[in-house]
Formats: C-alpha cells, sequence, structure tokens
C-alpha cells in the first residue's frame, strides 16, 4: 500500500487532468515534461472534458488481487476527443456489449482498495453515455 | 428561519446507480411472500461505486446546471450514513474531485437518513450570512440493509446535491426552512457494526410521523402558506407509503407527491431520499411553482424547506442527466451478485 | 572500430517449472554448458541479462552474485534490464564489450526464476514493464495490453483471430527437435483456435508460458573465434531501439516502431536486406506479436503478417523458417533469459543442427509491450 504514490497522482486520475505544450499545443496524457512533438519544456496543466471513443478493448478475468472486487470487467483504449488515447477500464458495461468506435464519458469510481483496513484509490474509468431522458 | 440574505438553488444534481434487484428476488432468497414485499426494486451500487464515486457524480452534475467555476464554492458538505472511510472525509476526496480545493470548508456530516437535507441548510446559512458566495451540500447514501431484514427490501444507493447561492442568481428561490428534532431512538448502528437495528413499529408513528408533520407544520405556520399554495410535495421517502399517509394527514393531495416519489422504483436511499426527490420535481417544475419539501432522519429529526421556482430552472435542468434518466438506466442483477457487489459475502 | 565479434559457446539450460532450482543454480548451470561448448573457462566480463529478481525471488545484485557463484572470480559484472527484452539488451551490451576491445571474452547469461511466485503475483510483476501508474494501475495485464493490440489489429486490417492462431502451430512444429524446449509437441490449429479465450481476442494457447530458465552465450573477436573454430558464427548487425512505454501513446496503436528502428539499424549494420535473412527467432509471446514483428522488420506488408504463415512458408523447408527451437510458445519465455536464449537456437541453426542450410540468421526480442526491442543478426562465418 504506497500511499503517496497514489496520492501524487489524485488530481490527475480523478480529473482527468494532463498536460499542455504551451509552444506548440500538443496535448499529452499523463503529463509530459518534454513535448514528444517538438521538444519543449514548457507546459501547463490541461482539463480534458472526458468524453471519447473505444478504438480497443477487452476483458480481464484474473487481475491482481486489489482489482478482484470488481471482476469482471473491461478494460479499453479509449481516444479522447481532444486526441490523446488512454488505457482505462470501462464500467457499467460488460467487454460483450461494448464495440470499437462507441463513445464513452469520465466517471470517477473506485479503482482498486488494499483490503478492508487500507486505503481506497479513485480515478478515472469510462462508460457508455449516459441518455437524458426529460420527464 | 430565514437568511439575512436572500437565497436559492442555482444548480442541483442527482445519480442513481445503475443495477436493480427486484424486491421479489430478496424475498425468494428468504422465503418470504412475494406479495408482501413494500417495493417493487431498489438500486444497488455497482462494486467500484460507493457514496465517495456518487457524492462525486451528483457534484459534477450539480456544477454543470449551476454553470460556475467550482473553485467559489466555499463549502463541500456531503451527508451521509454510508462514508468508505468511518475515519477521514468523504468531502475532501469529492472537493479534490470537483477541483473546488484547497479554500473550501470540507465535512462529512451525519444524521441518518437527514444528513443531506441538514448540509442544504448550513449552505443556507453560510450563503446568508454572506460568508461565502456558492456552497455546496449533497446527501447520499448506499444504504446498509442486513440480510433478511425488513429494510433489505428498501436499502438503496444514489442521492442528490444541491448549490446554494444568491436568490437573484437561483433557478429556486429557498423562502425559508426549519428544523424539528429530539432524542427518539428509532434506527441505530453502532460503531464497528456492518447493519443498523431499528424499532421495527417504533420508526413509524413516534418517530417519522411526529417529526415530519410538526417540522412541516412549524414552516407552514412560520411562513403562513398551506398546502394549496404548493404544487408539489416531498417527503423523505422510506417506502412508498409513509410519505403519501403523511401528505395527507397535512392536506397535500395524492398528485402533488407523485412526481417527487422515487422510492417505489429505486428504493430509499436515506440521506438522498428527499433530495433525490426534490430533484425529481425540479427536473418537471416550471417557473412560479412552490415546492414543500421535508426530510426525516432517525434518531430523530427533520428539516423542512419552501422553494419557489424561476426563470432560471428551465434553461438549467437539461444540462444534465434528469433523475429519470438514471432511473431508467438499470440492470437488473439476482440475489448472489447483490451480495457480492455489497459486500454480504464475508471472506 | 575493432574485429568482428563470434559467438564462441552457447549453454541452454532446459526450460520449465524447476521446483528445485534456484535462479543461482540455473544460471551456473547454463554457464558451465557455454564454457564446455566454447573450450575456454574464463572471461574478462558478464553481462546478466534479467527482468525482476527483484520481485521474483527477491533478490538483486545478480551480476555479482552470478560472478560469485559461477566462480568467475572479481570481473565486472553488471544485470541489464529492460523487461522481456533484457536477454537482447545484456547480449547487444556484451558485443559492444568485443567490439570496442575492451574484454577479449564476454559471458552473456539471461536468467529468470518465476515459478517461487503465485500467478496472480507473476501476473503484477510483469505488468511493471507496462506503465505502472497509467497502465498497471487499471489493472490492465499484459496479457490484456497484448489483447488491446490483437483487436486493434483485427479491426484495421480485418484479420480474423483464427488467421493469428498459425503461430503458435508454426512454433510447436519445431519444439519436438528441442531439448531445451518446455513443451516439446506439436498442437493443431485447432487446439489454439479452441482453447479457452484469456483476454478477448487472445487465448490460452496465443500466449507462452509462465517458466524458469538460463541461456549463456560466449562472445570473443572473430580473431579469436578462429582459434577454436573454421566456421565461427559472427554477429554481424546488431540494433536496439525503443518506442513510448505506454501502448496508448504509440503513433499506430499496431506498429512496433522500435522493431522498424532496430531492424533497420541491424540490417545497415549486417549490410543485408530481409530478403537476405534465412532464418529468424520471432518473439512469439503472443500470436499477434508475430505478426506485428514480421510485418516491422520488413517480411511483410502492413496487415499481412499472416500471409506467409498460412502458406506455410514460415516452416522448415519454407521462405522463411522462424523458432527452429520452439520460439517463446513452445520453448518457454523465462522473460529476462528468452532473447539469450534465441541467440543460442541461432548459433545451433547456423552451426548446422541437420535441419536447415542457413547462412544468415535474426533474432528479434521485444520488451514489455513493445517499448524495447533488440534484433541481432548473425551470419556463419565460412
Amino acid at each position: 500500500m504506497n500511499v503517496p504514490r497514489h496520492w501524487r497522482e489524485q488530481i490527475r486520475r480523478y480529473r482527468l487532468v494532463g498536460s499542455k505544450c504551451t509552444d506548440c499545443g500538443r496535448l499529452s496524457f499523463p503529463n509530459r515534461a518534454v513535448c514528444p512533438k517538438c521538444n519543449s519544456r514548457n507546459n501547463e496543466n490541461y482539463q480534458y472534458v472526458g468524453r471519447g471513443k473505444i478504438i480497443s478493448f477487452t476483458n480481464i478475468n484474473s487481475p491482481p488481487k486489489e482489482h478482484k472486487y470488481n471482476l469482471p470487467f473491461a478494460v479499453a483504449l479509449i481516444q479522447l476527443m481532444e486526441g490523446p488515447v488512454i488505457t482505462a477500464q470501462i464500467t457499467d458495461a460488460r467487454a460483450e456489449e461494448l464495440e470499437i468506435g462507441m463513445e464513452v464519458e469520465m466517471v470517477t469510481r473506485k479503482i482498486m482498495e488494499y483490503n478492508d483496513d487500507g486505503i481506497i484509490c479513485y480515478g478515472y474509468k469510462f462508460r457508455p453515455i449516459v441518455e437524458y431522458a426529460h420527464p | 428561519m430565514k437568511p439575512n440574505k436572500s437565497v436559492g438553488i442555482i444548480g442541483y444534481g442527482a445519480y442513481v446507480p445503475k443495477y436493480r434487484i427486484q424486491n421479489t428476488e430478496i424475498a425468494r432468497v428468504w422465503g418470504n411472500d412475494p406479495n408482501l414485499v413494500p417495493i417493487r426494486e431498489k438500486s444497488v451500487p455497482g462494486a467500484d461505486e460507493d457514496s465517495v464515486t456518487i457524492a462525486i457524480e451528483i457534484a459534477r452534475n450539480a456544477i454543470i446546471r449551476a454553470g460556475i467555476d467550482p473553485s467559489d464554492l466555499r463549502a463541500v458538505w456531503v451527508g451521509s450514513e454510508s462514508k468508505p472511510y468511518a475515519v477521514k472525509p468523504t468531502s475532501t476526496i469529492v472537493a479534490e474531485a470537483i477541483a473546488a480545493t484547497p479554500f473550501v470548508n470540507a465535512a462529512d456530516w451525519e444524521f441518518a437518513c437527514k444528513a443531506g437535507s441538514e448540509t442544504i441548510q448550513a449552505c443556507i446559512a453560510f450563503v446568508g450570512s454572506g460568508m461565502a458566495k456558492y456552497a455546496l451540500g449533497i446527501g447520499v447514501d448506499t444504504a446498509q440493509g442486513a440480510p433478511s431484514d425488513a429494510l433489505e427490501y428498501t436499502a438503496a444507493a444514489g442521492g442528490a446535491g444541491y448549490i446554494i447561492g444568491n436568490a437573484k442568481e437561483s433557478l429556486a428561490i429557498i423562502e425559508a426552512s426549519v428544523s424539528y428534532v429530539t432524542d427518539t431512538p428509532d434506527f441505530w448502528r453502532r460503531q464497528h457494526e456492518h447493519y443498523p437495528k431499528h424499532g421495527n413499529r417504533f420508526t413509524g408513528e413516534p418517530s417519522y410521523f411526529k417529526h415530519v408533520l410538526s417540522s412541516s407544520k412549524a414552516l407552514m405556520e412560520e411562513l403562513g402558506t398551506k398546502p394549496e399554495d404548493y404544487n408539489y410535495a416531498i417527503f423523505h421517502q422510506p417506502n412508498r407509503k409513509f410519505p403519501i399517509e403523511v401528505a395527507k394527514i397535512l392536506g397535500f393531495p395524492k398528485e402533488k407527491v407523485l412526481d417527487g416519489l422515487v422510492s417505489p422504483y429505486i428504493g430509499n436511499t436515506y440521506a438522498g431520499s428527499a433530495l433525490l426527490g426534490l430533484a425529481a420535481v425540479l427536473d418537471k417544475a416550471k417557473e412560479g411553482d412552490k415546492i414543500f419539501c421535508t426530510s426525516y432522519g432517525s434518531g430523530a429529526g427533520s428539516d423542512s424547506f419552501s422553494l419557489e421556482v424561476t426563470d432560471k430552472l428551465a434553461e438549467r435542468k437539461g444540462k444534465a442527466p434528469s433523475v429519470k434518466s438514471y432511473i431508467e438506466r438499470r440492470e437488473e442483477i439476482d440475489y448472489a451478485r447483490y451480495a457480492r457487489y455489497r459486500k454480504k459475502i464475508r471472506m | 572500430m575493432g574485429d568482428n565479434v563470434a559467438v564462441i559457446g552457447v549453454g541452454l539450460s532446459k526450460v520449465g517449472e524447476h521446483w528445485e532450482k534456484s535462479l543461482r543454480s540455473l544460471a551456473i548451470e547454463s554457464i558451465w554448458m557455454a564454457f564446455e561448448d566454447s573450450g575456454i573457462d574464463k572471461v574478462d566480463a558478464l553481462y546478466v541479462g534479467n527482468m525482476s529478481s527483484g520481485s521474483f525471488v527477491e533478490q538483486e545484485h545478480l551480476g555479482a552474485l552470478i560472478a560469485d557463484f559461477a566462480g568467475l572470480g572479481p570481473i565486472p559484472a553488471v544485470k541489464i534490464e529492460a523487461a522481456c527484452g533484457s536477454g537482447g539488451a545484456a547480449f547487444i551490451e556484451g558485443y559492444m564489450g568485443i567490439k570496442s576491445g575492451m574484454y577479449d571474452y564476454v559471458l552473456v547469461t539471461g536468467v529468470e526464476k518465476m515459478t517461487d511466485v503465485l500467478p496472480s503475483k507473476t501476473t503484477s510483476i510483469l505488468a511493471n514493464a507496462s506503465d505502472r501508474d497509467y497502465e498497471a494501475f487499471h489493472g490492465v495485464s499484459f496479457v490484456a495490453l497484448n489483447a488491446l493490440v490483437m483487436k486493434r489489429y483485427m479491426h484495421e486490417f480485418n484479420v480474423k483471430r483464427e488467421e493469428l492462431s498459425i503461430f503458435p502451430v508454426i512454433s510447436h512444429k519445431n519444439a519436438p527437435f528441442s531439448k531445451h524446449a518446455m513443451y516439446r509437441k506439436e498442437i493443431s490449429l485447432e487446439a489454439v483456435i479452441n482453447s479457452p479465450i484469456i483476454a478477448d481476442p487472445l487465448t490460452l494457447m496465443d500466449c507462452a508460458p509462465i517458466c524458469d530458465g538460463a541461456a549463456s552465450v560466449i562472445l570473443c573477436s572473430e580473431k579469436k573465434a578462429r582459434e577454436f573454430t573454421d566456421i565461427p558464427i559472427l554477429v554481424s548487425g546488431v540494433g536496439i531501439a525503443t518506442d513510448t512505454l505506454g501502448v496508448h501513446d504509440r503513433k499506430h496503436i499496431t506498429t512496433l516502431s522500435a522493431a522498424v528502428e532496430a531492424s533497420k539499424k541491424a540490417y545497415k549494420m549486417a549490410e543485408v536486406t530481409p530478403k537476405d535473412i534465412d532464418i529468424a527467432e520471432i518473439h512469439d509471446a503472443f500470436s499477434i506479436m508475430s505478426a506485428l514483428s514480421l510485418e516491422d522488420m520488413g517480411f511483410a506488408k502492413k496487415g499481412q503478417g499472416t500471409k506467409m504463415a498460412l502458406e506455410g512458408q514460415h516452416y522448415i523447408g519454407g521462405e522463411l523458417p522462424i523458432n527452429l527451437y520452439g520460439g517463446l510458445k513452445a520453448r518457454g519465455h523465462p522473460v529476462g533469459a528468452t532473447g539469450v536464449y534465441q541467440i543460442g537456437e541461432l548459433v545451433y541453426s547456423l552451426r548446422g543442427d541437420g535441419r536447415v542450410d542457413a547462412e544468415v540468421g535474426l533474432a528479434e526480442n521485444i520488451g514489455g509491450s513493445g517499448a524495447t526491442v533488440s534484433v541481432c543478426v548473425l551470419e556463419r562465418g565460412d
């Protein structure tokens, strides 16, 4: 249970904050100290909207024990609408319900927990977009 | 009780998890009569959901509707009796996730099922006194129902939250609020226990009814209003029966209660219950509508609120999913999966 | 630059679940075999290829440990780590030791002892090769990362899962001959297709097994090698390159750009083109990696990595026989040792084992999901 290790990533994980190169505008997630496009070291935090589409996905059946409470679950490569691709779990949907190209939205969920007496790590996951129904 | 400055709701958010277990399924497992169950089905949080994650989604929906910068929030208060950590605030996690940190008051509130509504009353005071521009109060629970207990049929998950601000910016002005509290041990959970205990029929007349009625009457008396003045009424909803009955005693016809009555579809979301009903009403209400709302928390007490909808509701309500959106998003699960999700199987 | 570099000794321990053998005993076994094969008995330096001894057996400082227990004396000895590509990376370090003229004889030992921990722990340790904070944190196993790449590959190039199932069949076809292989038997295409799906679309039989093993090779200059043999096996080209650690950051999810880079360097140094390669040891940890490797090293067009395989061109007698000693799939994949096994196997084939008459061979070793790739071209020096 590495408390500081998870703590220092919290804001990025809770809010889906990455970085933007202030010279060429290239977006990254997670944050990058050096721009992969123009090599600039100038960057600022960038808040992603939290929407994207699935570009690949698979099912997880035998994860490390900190993730077992959540079995079975799907993970996906998601291309954010701003461009970067990230790896995340898909929640509220099984792998069988997913397809490449499906639109998803970010939610903050429990990623893992260290037993019943350890810390709980929260972070971004994605789910199929909730349809708005108006009464 | 009225604040010095007039305040109101500038944004609201709701959330109900996707999973449902039918009451007949619970009855099947425990050998109870499926015809005598209190509601149709209740919501169940997913394995990766808890009061923190639910509160975060509620808060985000409220911020979208309010259209404010979260760093302008001076309070993030979460009322719940199902905190993921017994010690360590739920509210700091929520505040961090919605980018309201660090210059914000964050605290967890507890008063059984009225923990949510008392955060709203505190927000009214915090904004009304001029100490805060905006304050966010949330009522949320992933309620624990002991296996085979009567409450297992209704103990559900979900909640709602409200951002309180200046009346001029409000989608609904809060005219006044009162609280009515006594020491009445009708329902409790001791330290280190997994499930609450309750006084069975003692939870009814001397508890729920006495407090809801006293608080509601006191507020209408203070404001000089009558049930006829209101378009909608919401009461804490542990089941389908109690809120309709208490409304009848007060003189609110059933039609004024039904739009805010969500417990038949998702169960009792405890600290989220009355607040979620209020959100369902706001999803439907129009400018000029008057809304009456009374919560109830065991132990025991009630908070009552009188609201009037402004022209700003129409433009803001569609910016986030309605309560109906969440109610209609459902996946039925069996008792085995429910038991696993709710950690009823101890290893 | 110095003289050409040659491999004069090979020692490959049997790969498997070695309940009675420790990391050090496996390493020593392969070192003694390599000494015997080479005809020398001391070296000037040791490079150890190993991915995760610290996690698997809670032992670091492998250079000193192995030098000490193998009786190598007070020589310089260090561990080289590049996940599953550790063996290939260590070999290239050894190559540089000779090429630079720094050392006369260098020993490269790849070793991994994986079976002392429970399978769930193994999954977690292997995931350390990915981005721990932004891949593994989300419960994504190594198998899952490969499944994500495979699903995308199938989608982009309209390839069926069953077409990729041919690669384990090819590797297993050569396994009965391979004395050090973990699984010395052939398997059918149906068996791969019908084996349980563990991370859709990957089946159990698409994946190389978890096992223990150690492999050693001894390097020296060509001039010195000719004192021992008339036909030395020369290292004519090496290349190693890296890519983004996370699969999600790749320019193309379905391209191993490190394989493109590393192979280009190796071909250039060896003055060959893919057409000149007679045989290849491909990093078939997962079937999808075989297809991508063949494409990205220039043996097939993008999206057509299965074509030659389905035509039977990767069996012995075909255009490009691959994985002649079982590959990772049948020989086994003791992660940090694999790259050294591949070099040893290539040496066996080039020396002439009665199955192929090959002059130029290639070994490709992948670290992680493709973040490190090393490519070595070896030639028969006659």
